[in-house]
């Protein structure tokens, strides 16, 4: 591969909404450049996980290296970045805008600006990426581009005169985007090739013939084969063995240089070893200085994950071991609980990534896991001065000894037609949410709250969802720490108190919490011979309560002489169950009561 | 005994009284009916063409023939001709089964011997000829005392030749039983309460009296699914239950089993054998046998399907489809759901010698102490009134 000069690069991502169409476009622009063949395409080629091309969204970035002859007859590298979309990758898409110089902002000609078009494009601006504007779907009866346009330049406040429109469905306008990255996005910034190597670690990712893979952007100086380098933000060093680029198959070069977008294998066991955002320099002749804004991954929400069948669990400590070599910001650790048995407690960058971990787990490794419910990090200061961080609300000290809690804000943009913003008001005010802005745009509003993370991660999304018929769109991120009124709520069926139901709630929630755990429960458990009293308590008192009536009538009319292998098989069935039941005292729970009452209401 | 004529003459004889112990029955299997009942999952059969009764009784005999190889000769405490519609038989084909079973076993004197029977006229011709074959108890399928719900349930009769069956039974077996199905889409307290008191002025000594129940694969079962009719919920039902033992206790029927009634002495025979866990040969396409072999129990399966187990018999001597030896589980599990339906109840001594182990001794105190079973005696347990209603869920209670 014969070596391309600077200003003949051009390094890019795209910013979008979820389904406006960013997968297809990138899959457009591979197909029209040539980079695979016609039988080697297949719907969102760059979107490699299953749950990724089922669900439609972009998890782990990816990059793809296009070749294009432009319109002047000048030949082009477009370096395409493919990002995640979603808030709790925020960090990952600013890594990966970070080592591009522009962004196409996709935006469906019909659906107008959502929420987390919005949060991307500003990283993109903060980034000073150049933006060009494509108006997709704009063969759809619905499209109403000038609409979309002005809504554009109100919300986001750039200028959408020259948007391309394109439907990337039938491939029209894709050569007009072509043109456009390359007269209207810059070149990367000058590098100094002779300069000591300075490059981002944008990704990286687990192969299981070639092992760790790390997606490189090089700022200054050459990345060569046989190199030894060294990871700036952890101090480990690794000879590099392939270098190459990525059409979007491997293709090896032996060396990149000042702003080309790479890859490299270097004998990296895991994926844990190397940060997205770390420097990566020569370890001969390094640089002298890191690439601003690296940081380790956080993260903000956990919650416990069990086998059903406690005879699993060596096979989810193994899955859960697989899944992190290839995602570091998944972190784990063993918990035990009285209902559950022997599982883990992990921590996860949000509610998508969690729940994108639990559906890897189960359809890659085969497991059927309980999930107890999300809990974010509280900070609890202790009256002997001492701070403890609380990942899981069944290790709450003593009330006694606890001084003060405090717990992780967010603040969330919410963009909704205006029909339906009374209710998701009144929805952030039950939520404990303290209004910041409230705009219109036509008839869109965006309203932007500052929310406690734990009011959120219960149920607020899909609350979001129903009361807009699915029409709001919600972006958010973390603020700070403030201190609240945070009691721990405990369930108890039957008068014995069930651990894994167990949540810190603000005590202002505690009674809906608690009635609506409660009735859940009541529809959950099946009826015993005896009623069963189901309570939610905080401390001692209790605040709810609802009773599950006994069983009025369980018996079968006719049994003689030929019924009874059947009822004995029955009997058997009944019996198997029984062991996949949780014993509370008198009261059987079944597995699958824990697994509903703990999934956010939908 | 050998011939109908013989056996006729016994007619006088009273049935033989309940000596307590499991006993050893026969179960007969015809599984021709006229209409399926959509409430039914009986195996059993509709012909257009009749089917050839004497092959069938040959094939009936045949089939005695080998159970008794496999059992050895065993003292017949009962005989019962179940269905299907076994009142579809002709005389001669009951008095040939009948035959071939005092051949291979050798039917001791005032056995109890009762036979399923519908209530239409045409059918009720033939109740003397029966009897005069040896038949001496009489189990008719009366349903209800109701004509629209005669009709909702599929039957064929209507309450007319219902009252007209029962008194022509009554004056021909020894025994009379009848059956009914109640808590039926939209039965009330009050009108059960008038039914079931219009059953028992009919005097009969035994009555079945099953709730409703809507079988799988059954024509209820689909229309139950398609919501066309609802069941009482679980509440009315549990008083329909504790209604009726209230009624049959009062007018000297009281339940000896979950949905069996019948004046002291007048229990069935051969039912008992069933849920005292006794042994029993079952022939027939269908029939199900439970007997001990080679220090185990086994069970024997016949084919269901009539014209394929008449072939099978014919060229193998039995229609037996499927054989299971029981474990000691196994054994013990069956013993407990059966016994548990009983007044009398379960003896432990018996279940812990089938068992191999004593039953639950934590679960069972708890469930006395909850009202749900009681001991009886020194050695047995069984199923209070309370205990009764929810059988199925004390039984998987105890089992765990």
């Amino acid at each position: 591969m014969t070596e391309t000069p600077l200003s003949h690069i051009r390094n890019f991502s795209i910013v979008a909404h979820i389904d406006h169409g960013k997968s297809t476009l990138a899959d457009r622009l591979i197909q029209s450049t040539g980079s695979l063949e016609e039988r080697e395409m297949k719907d969102q080629v760059l979107d490699s996980m299953d749950i990724e091309r089922e669900r439609g969204i972009t998890i782990k970035a990816n990059t793809v290296r296009l070749e294009y002859t432009a319109k002047d007859g000048e030949h082009y590298v477009l370096n395409l970045i493919d990002t995640p979309g979603h808030v709790d990758f925020a960090y990952e898409v600013s890594r990966s805008l970070a080592a591009c110089e522009g962004s196409l902002l996709v935006v469906d000609a019909s659906q107008g600006v959502e929420a987390q078009t919005l949060a991307n494009v500003y990283q993109a601006i903060d980034n000073d990426h150049e933006l060009v504007t494509v108006l997709n779907k704009i063969d759809l009866p619905a499209a109403e581009p000038d609409r979309i346009k002005e809504q554009i330049e109100e919300v986001i406040g750039i200028d959408a005169s020259d948007a391309i429109p394109i439907s990337a469905k039938s491939g029209m306008g894709i050569p007009d985007v072509l043109e456009a990255i390359v007269h209207r996005l810059p070149a990367p910034k000058q590098g100094d090739p002779n300069a000591p190597l300075k490059a981002m670690l944008v990704d990286s990712w687990y192969d299981a013939y070639l092992g760790v893979i790390v997606l490189v952007r090089i700022i200054d100086g050459r990345l060569k084969k046989g190199q030894t380098i060294r990871m700036m933000g952890t101090g480990a060093k690794y000879p590099v063995e392939r270098v190459g680029v990525l059409t979007p198959k491997m293709v090896l070069t032996g060396e990149l240089g000042p702003g080309e977008i790479g890859v490299i294998t270097a004998s990296i066991k895991e994926v844990a070893d190397t940060r997205v955002g770390d420097t990566i320099t020569e370890d001969k002749k390094p640089t002298a200085e890191m690439l601003p804004g690296f940081k380790p991954a956080q993260p903000v929400v956990f919650c416990g994950l069990f086998p059903v069948d406690a005879a699993d669990f060596e096979d989810l400590r193994a899955a859960v071991g697989r899944l992190r070599l290839n995602d570091a910001s998944f972190s784990y650790e063993m918990e035990t609980s009285a209902a559950l048995g022997f599982g883990f407690r992990c921590g996860f960058l949000g509610l998508l990534h969690l729940e994108i971990i639990q559906e890897r787990l189960s359809r890659e490794f085969d497991l059927e896991l309980i999930a107890t419910a999300p809990s974010v990090v509280y900070q609890l200061s202790m009256t002997d001065g001492s701070e403890i961080e609380l990942h899981n609300p069944a290790d709450m000290p003593d009330v006694v000894k606890i001084d003060h809690i405090k717990e992780p804000w967010i603040r969330a943009s919410i963009m909704t037609p205006d029909d339906y913003l009374g209710p998701i008001l009144t929805l952030c005010q039950e939520r404990r949410g303290i209004q910041q802005d409230l705009s219109y745009v036509g008839s869109r509003a965006m309203v932007v709250y500052d929310l406690p993370l734990n009011e959120v991660v219960f149920d607020f999304y899909d609350r979001l969802k129903s009361i807009s018929k699915g029409y709001a769109s919600f972006d958010y991120q973390l603020s700070d720490y403030r201190q609240g009124d945070l009691v721990k709520m405990s369930v108890l069926v039957n008068e014995e108190p069930v651990d894994a139901l167990s949540m810190l709630v603000h005590r202002s929630q505690a009674e809906r919490r608690g009635r609506g755990m409660c009735e859940k429960l009541k529809e959950l458990i099946p009826r015993h011979l005896f009623k069963i009293p189901i309570q939610a308590a905080i401390g001692g008192k209790v605040i709810a309560r609802e009773t599950l009536s006994a069983m009025r009538k369980d018996v079968t009319a006719k049994c003689y002489g030929g019924d009874a292998t059947r009822k004995r098989k029955l009997l058997e069935k009944q019996k198997e169950g029984k062991k996949k039941m949780r014993q509370f005292g008198r009261v059987e729970i079944p597995q699958e009561a824990f697994i509903q009452a703990l999934k956010m209401d939908s | 005994m050998s011939a109908s004529a013989d056996l006729a003459l016994r007619t006088p004889s009273p049935i033989n009284g309940d000596d307590g112990a499991p006993g050893f029955g026969i179960y007969l299997h015809w599984p021709f009916c006229a209409a399926k009942c959509p409430y039914c999952d009986f195996n059993s059969h509709v012909r257009h063409a009749p089917p050839d009764q004497a092959r069938f009784a040959a094939a009936f005999a045949r089939e005695l023939a080998t159970m008794r190889e496999a059992t050895g000769p065993r003292e017949v405490t009962s005989v019962f001709i179940g269905g299907g519609t076994p009142s579809l038989m002709a005389v001669e084909t009951v008095a040939a089964v009948l035959e071939a079973a005092d051949r291979q076993y050798g039917l001791p004197d005032g056995i109890e011997i009762t036979m399923e029977a519908n209530p239409q006229s045409a059918e009720a011709d033939r109740f003397a000829g029966y009897r005069a074959t040896g038949v001496n108890r009489l189990s008719l399928g009366v349903q209800s005392l109701i004509d629209t719900d005669l009709r909702f349930l599929g039957r064929l009769h209507d309450v007319t030749e219902a009252r007209a069956a029962i008194e022509l039974a009554r004056t021909i077996f020894p025994r009379l039983s009848f059956d009914l199905i109640y808590a039926r889409p939209g039965q009330t307290l009050e009108g059960w309460t008038t039914e079931l008191n219009a059953a028992i002025d009919l005097a009969a000594d035994h009555l079945s009296l099953y709730q409703l129940t809507i079988e799988d694969g059954t024509a209820f079962k689909r229309l139950h699914d398609a919501r066309k009719f609802r069941l009482p919920e679980d509440g009315l039902a549990a008083d329909l239950y504790a209604l009726t033992q209230e009624i049959t206790t009062t007018r000297g029927l009281p339940a000896y089993e979950v949905s069996n009634h019948a004046m002291p002495g007048a229990e069935s025979r051969h039912n008992l054998t069933y849920w005292r866990y006794g042994e029993y040969v079952g022939v027939g396409p269908g029939a199900h046998g439970r007997f001990r072999f080679e220090n185990g129990r086994r069970v024997t399966m016949a084919e269901r399907h009539p014209e394929r187990w008449l072939e099978q018999v014919e060229r193998v001597g039995h229609g037996t489809a499927e054989i299971e030896q029981l474990t000691e589980y196994e054994q013990a599990d069956e013993m407990l759901l059966m016994g548990l339906r009983l007044t009398e109840g379960l003896d432990l001594a018996c279940y812990e010698a089938i068992a191999g182990r004593d039953l639950a001794p934590e679960r069972l105190t708890l469930l006395i102490d909850e009202g749900f079973v009681e001991p009886l005696g020194n050695s047995r347990i069984r199923a209070t009134r309370a205990g009764m209603v929810v059988l199925d869920a004390v039984v998987a209670d105890l089992a765990a």
